[in-house]
């Protein structure tokens, strides 16, 4: 782990200013992200996870610079991308791609898959016309599909094989690192499984490095190296995979893991759940001190005032959590 | 668990059919679905988008969009056929006896009615209550599903709550009349995991208290491990798979309940580097192959698969056990 980052992300912040009320009379900031720092090493994949609003997915855009950073750093190749303007950062897009939850809206229903696939390779300069349609056809194998696919139309491919076509476009820049936001929550289980295994396929032969963004845990536990938990714009945990998902410091990612249900009838029925009280408050006036407070089971009187500290309680194992760190728990 | 012995069937679903009035002609969606659900019994409606769950449960209500219409079979409720009673008698169902709770509760509560309204609407109109009592009886609905400050939210409209606080009003509307029967249609899949969590252990829950039945469909075989009694596995319109919970999920029999149980990632397994899936995609409504919908992604497949559609047979001694598969029912036939 102490080889140098592929990617580092230091006090990552994104507010949005958004209008309120009937007819936007009301200014007012939503706190998407506040502080978020982490290291990605190149070939794992890293996996966040939270429920909605709490900026999982903020934190992909924002690295790849399509939400323009509010404060904090984004360094690729000793660069900081947040500092560059979309010219510039056009040469570092090659690299660094994104996947999308929805592969009904983010394919150009006008265009043909071959095209879809062979214009990011134009763009780039990846290809001459002449190679383009065999270089087009050997991504389709990659993705499994067949290469007739190349003049279909998106609206005549199921969900999964949309999927497979998305991957495909993005592979087509050789990237280095990919966000895969959401990239398999809208396909069906027995669909979910394939996308799954093709990704982790792809990883292998490509020594493709990951930013996996998803709220299916049993899923995230499955493909990552590290994952981090986030809460209201916040990393509350971050650990290498079996730490996190056997240990957990957290008392937030003890709720989450709780609450996801298992296979088992039996041990369902008999399951002690740990079902946290209340909803998610809101990201435009976050609670003081831990965002977390509100909620949890353990809180003390300091959680309310002060923001706990982001801290290593064991190698490649950090929280930020006041009763974790003075070892309340 | 409430009520084992399911035998008094208070829903009784037999040869539904279900078609489109599509461009290329009428297409069978749900074809001949046989089901039932005892009384207190919870049963669980498992199966991917477009194998015909909602539709199944919408056409008990006679609730199917334009174009889409029953064809065949029967449904009863509580020895009266849903489908043969006027659309008056029907109406005193909706929402009375039989309470229904929707996918998605940004969509289906009214957006410029309030909350209290919404809720007093099937007291005022099932029950013949006075506004006044309607009013407290909302509040104590409210409270019932744990919204906190009943009183304040009863002012509230739509927009005014979070997603979760939706579906609990959602429920509470489900919930008013005391049904018979309370029909969940993927109540929790737009919510969040510790959400989801608080959700079913209110129906549980409540469930317990009332003694009422419920059908929960939902496309995650895990969510209604802990929750149904029986769970019923749908595969292109057909049932493939009908069997009490334990057993189900012990001995999983029809490949298309094993294919999906095996690709589903859990959190006690070994991680292991790849997951087992189930090649090809499910067929389109109206596009279904002939013999076993399930047959070209089925790994058993024979012959005769192709042919003939397989009929829901009994594959345990005491019959609850019911599979649609000739592959199993050969290798039961052999043994």
């Amino acid at each position: 782990m102490s080889a140098e980052p592929l990617l580092r992300v230091e006090n990552l912040v994104k507010h949005f200013h958004v209008r309120l009320g009937a007819f936007g009379e009301k200014a007012a900031t939503v706190y998407a992200l506040d502080d978020v720092s982490l290291d990605i090493q190149e070939g794992e994949t890293l996996s966040l996870v939270g429920e909605s609003g709490c900026g999982k997915s903020t934190t992909g855009f924002t690295i790849l610079n399509l939400h323009r950073a509010s404060g904090g750093k984004v360094i690729y190749k000793g660069q900081d991308l947040t500092r560059l303007d979309e010219k510039t950062m056009r040469l570092f897009r090659r690299d660094l791609q994104i996947v999308f939850q929805d592969p009904y809206s983010t394919l150009n229903p006008r265009m043909t898959v071959g095209e879809a696939i062979g214009e990011p390779m134009l763009f780039h300069k990846l290809t001459t016309r002449a190679q383009l349609k065999d270089k087009t056809a050997a991504l389709l194998q990659d993705v499994g599909l067949p290469t007739r696919f190349a003049s279909r139309y998106p609206h005549e491919l199921s969900g999964g094989q949309r999927q497979r076509v998305v991957i495909a476009r993005a592979l087509a820049c050789q990237p280095k690192f990919i966000v895969c936001d959401e990239a398999i929550s809208a396909l069906d289980v027995s669909i979910q499984a394939q996308i799954i295994n093709l990704l982790l396929d792809l990883q292998e032969k490509y020594r493709l490095t990951y930013l996996f963004i998803a709220h299916d845990l049993a899923v995230v536990r499955h493909i990552s190296t590290r994952v981090g938990v986030m809460y209201l714009g916040r990393l509350a945990e971050l650990a290498p995979r079996d730490a996190l998902f056997q240990t957990p410091l957290h008392p937030y990612t003890k709720a989450l893991l709780s609450a996801v249900p298992e296979t088992d009838p039996e041990r369902e029925r008999n399951r002690k759940r740990q079902i946290l009280q209340g909803d998610v408050p809101s990201p435009l006036d976050p609670p003081s001190g831990c965002r977390f407070h509100t909620r949890c089971p353990i809180a003390m009187e300091v959680c309310s005032r002060t923001v706990p500290e982001w801290s290593a309680a064991r190698p490649g194992h950090l929280v930020a959590c006041h009763a974790v760190n003075s070892g309340v728990s | 668990m409430t009520a084992r012995n399911a035998q008094e069937r208070l829903l009784d679903v037999k040869g539904l059919t279900v078609e489109i009035d599509g461009r290329r002609g009428p297409a069978v969606i749900v074809d001949g679905i046989d089901l039932h659900v005892g009384k207190g019994e919870t049963l669980g409606v498992v199966g991917e988008s477009g194998c015909g769950k909602s539709l199944t449960m919408l056409s008990l209500m006679r609730l199917l969009p334009n174009k889409i219409k029953v064809t065949k079979g029967t449904a009863e409720f509580d020895g009266r056929d849903l489908h043969k009673m006027s659309t008056r008698e029907l109406r005193k169902v909706r929402g009375g006896d039989i309470g229904f709770v929707f996918q998605d509760p940004m969509t289906s509560l009214n957006p410029v009615m309030r909350i209290g309204d919404q809720l007093c609407e099937p007291l005022i109109y099932h029950r013949k209550m006075a506004k006044a009592d309607a009013r407290k009886r909302a509040v104590e609905l409210l409270r019932l599903v744990g919204i906190p400050g009943p009183e304040e939210r009863l002012e509230a409209y739509p927009h005014e709550l979070s997603g979760g606080m939706r579906q609990r009003v959602m429920i509470a509307i489900g919930l008013a009349c005391d049904p018979k029967l309370l029909i969940a249609d993927e109540p929790t899949t737009a919510l969040d995991v510790t959400i989801q969590a608080q959700i079913v252990d209110l129906v549980k829950d409540l469930r317990n208290k009332l003694g009422m039945s419920v059908v929960w469909i939902t496309h995650d075989l895990a969510l209604i491990a802990g929750l149904a009694d029986r769970v019923v596995v749908l595969y292109a319109g057909t049932v493939v798979e009908d069997a009490p919970v334990d057993d189900l999920y012990a001995n999983p029999s029809h490949p298309y309940t094993r294919g999906l149980l095996a690709s589903i990632p859990t959190l006690s397994d070994a991680p292991t580097a790849r997951l087992s899936s189930i090649g090809g995609t499910p067929p389109e409504p109206g596009r279904r192959p002939a013999g076993c919908p399930f047959a070209p992604r089925c790994p058993l497949a024979m012959d005769i698969c192709r042919r003939e559609v397989p009929k829901l047979e009994p594959i345990s001694s005491g019959g609850s056990h019911r599979a649609a598969c000739f592959a199993v029912n050969k290798a039961l036939k052999a043994a």
